[in-house]
């Protein structure tokens, strides 16, 4: 059996090392090919980036060779997919090399996108980028004072980041002793300052504490740049000095060229995460259109289902697990304390006050993290 | 001829239903119609208000068997 990873970010890497390792025997056994194919040969810790563009990590601390990360018997190539050909059951790759597989996980990912928001790129900051979360730690340490405004842009990853990056804006400039200098302004799409209930309702005396105004039912429509306005869809608008933006995003680009999901989502079942109406190809992580979180978490739960899947299938011809929906999320606060939220597809996540020991927990969580990646945790 | 189109955000808390419309509508061409499916009775009062303050045009919304039924169309 040929079974094919393409994506090396959280999700693909997680899997791949699941896989791996409970079928390792056959793959000694010349019984079971694994094959993975990524653009990259870096494996980063993406939620890692808010702690840089905060000045709380360094680049160094959340990167690591793609390859010192995989099992054993993974065969990795650092040559991404431009071509699928899910009829033939085959992909085409960037350097012309066809494979062919008898099992495809897709968990290609998603990325911020700007075009749909004209001035954005221009005018804002971000720690959802790399190049973003470095510059914007120095605009935010270079900061003297003024109008700081949250934007969010819809679709995005990691759901909780608007939140996360509030609190922190607000605890950050609090250290430099400039708190009383900033108007800090968070603004959401929907009626609510969060899409989970008990989250908005945990958040909102904890703004008001913070002394955080904030507007709901604000969708970017473009920003503009000279006279430093961004204005919503749904006809308001938000002076700032400092723009910090949860950009919108987007499925990877070779999804929708090959027509596989139309934004670059591909139409997954909920419980099986089998791409619709092909039963030998697993989504997995960002890139699926299932309406859940994308976060790192999810991939990970994803990523045990669809691996004791494969492995199930290739042994006794027939999958054992569904996924339930289960999404796991550290929420940073202030004050080195972090609160969680965990839920599936039934039950609404409880949010509990935040400690310091779930802080800890977080920061320990940011280095475990490289054993998750090899499917160790 | 504008098809409409299913976004099914039944039992799902995180993005939500509305942001799965909004996701689903900038997508969408103008004229396209949407039906949200919802299990989350605030459904019923948000879609509307957001509908009514970006312009578009609510079709329909109504309970079926515990599932909101939401059909709203893109107008510009």
């Amino acid at each position: 059996m040929k079974i094919l990873f393409v994506g090396g970010g959280m999700g693909g890497t997680i899997v791949a090392n699941n896989v791996a390792r409970r079928l390792a025997r056959e793959v000694r056994e010349g019984k079971v090919e694994i094959t993975m194919l990524s653009a990259t040969d870096q494996h980063w810790y993406q939620p890692g980036l808010l702690y840089v563009a905060f000045g709380k990590m360094g680049m160094n601390d959340i990167v690591r060779e793609q390859a010192s990360l995989l099992e054993p018997g993974i065969q990795f190539f650092v040559d991404p997919v431009e071509e699928f050909e899910l009829a033939q059951n085959k992909v085409r790759t960037k350097g012309g090399v066809v494979h062919d597989y008898d099992m495809l996980v897709i968990a290609t990912g998603c990325e911020a996108v700007y075009d749909e928001v004209p001035g954005l790129a221009e005018a804002s900051e971000t720690p959802y980028t790399r190049e973003g979360a470095t510059r914007m730690f120095k605009r935010l340490r270079d900061f003297e004072g003024g109008k700081v405004a949250v934007v969010v842009g819809v679709p995005h990853k990691c759901p909780i980041a608007p939140i996360e990056i509030t609190f922190m804006l607000h605890e950050f400039f609090e250290k430099r002793g400039i708190r009383d200098k900033v108007e800090l302004k968070y603004t959401y799409p929907i009626a609510r300052i969060h899409n989970i209930e008990n989250i908005a309702t945990w958040a909102v005396p904890e703004f008001e504490r913070m002394e955080v105004d904030y507007e709901t039912f604000f969708n970017m429509k473009e920003v503009d740049v000279e006279n430093r306005i961004v204005h919503s869809e749904e006809g308001t608008e938000k002076e700032f000095d400092l723009l910090v933006a949860v950009p919108p995003h987007r499925g990877m680009k070779v999804i929708e060229d090959n027509n596989l999901g139309d934004g670059g989502w591909i139409p997954t079942d909920r419980y099986s995460l089998q791409m619709e109406g092909h039963d030998n190809v697993y989504v997995l992580g960002d890139t699926s259109n299932l309406p859940i979180s994308k976060t790192g978490s999810t991939a990970h739960f994803q990523s045990e289902v669809i691996g004791e899947n494969i492995a199930s299938i290739f042994r006794t011809g027939f999958a054992t697990r569904e996924y339930d929906g289960k999404v796991y999320c550290f929420i940073e606060a202030d004050q080195d304390r972090a609160t969680n939220a965990c839920f599936n597809y039934i039950d609404p996540p409880e949010i509990r006050a935040p400690t310091k020991s779930m802080h800890m927990l977080k920061m320990s969580y940011n280095q475990w993290y490289w054993s998750s990646a090899r499917g160790l945790l | 001829m504008s098809e409409t189109k299913v976004v099914d955000a039944r039992n799902t808390f995180c993005p939500g239903p509305l942001m799965e419309l909004i996701s689903f509508m900038k997508r969408a061409d103008v004229g396209d119609q949407m039906e949200l499916l919802s299990t989350d009775d605030g459904s019923a009062n948000d879609v509307p208000q957001w509908i009514a303050k970006v312009g578009h045009e609510m079709i329909s919304n109504e309970k079926i068997d515990d599932v909101w039924h939401i059909v709203v169309k893109k107008v510009k």
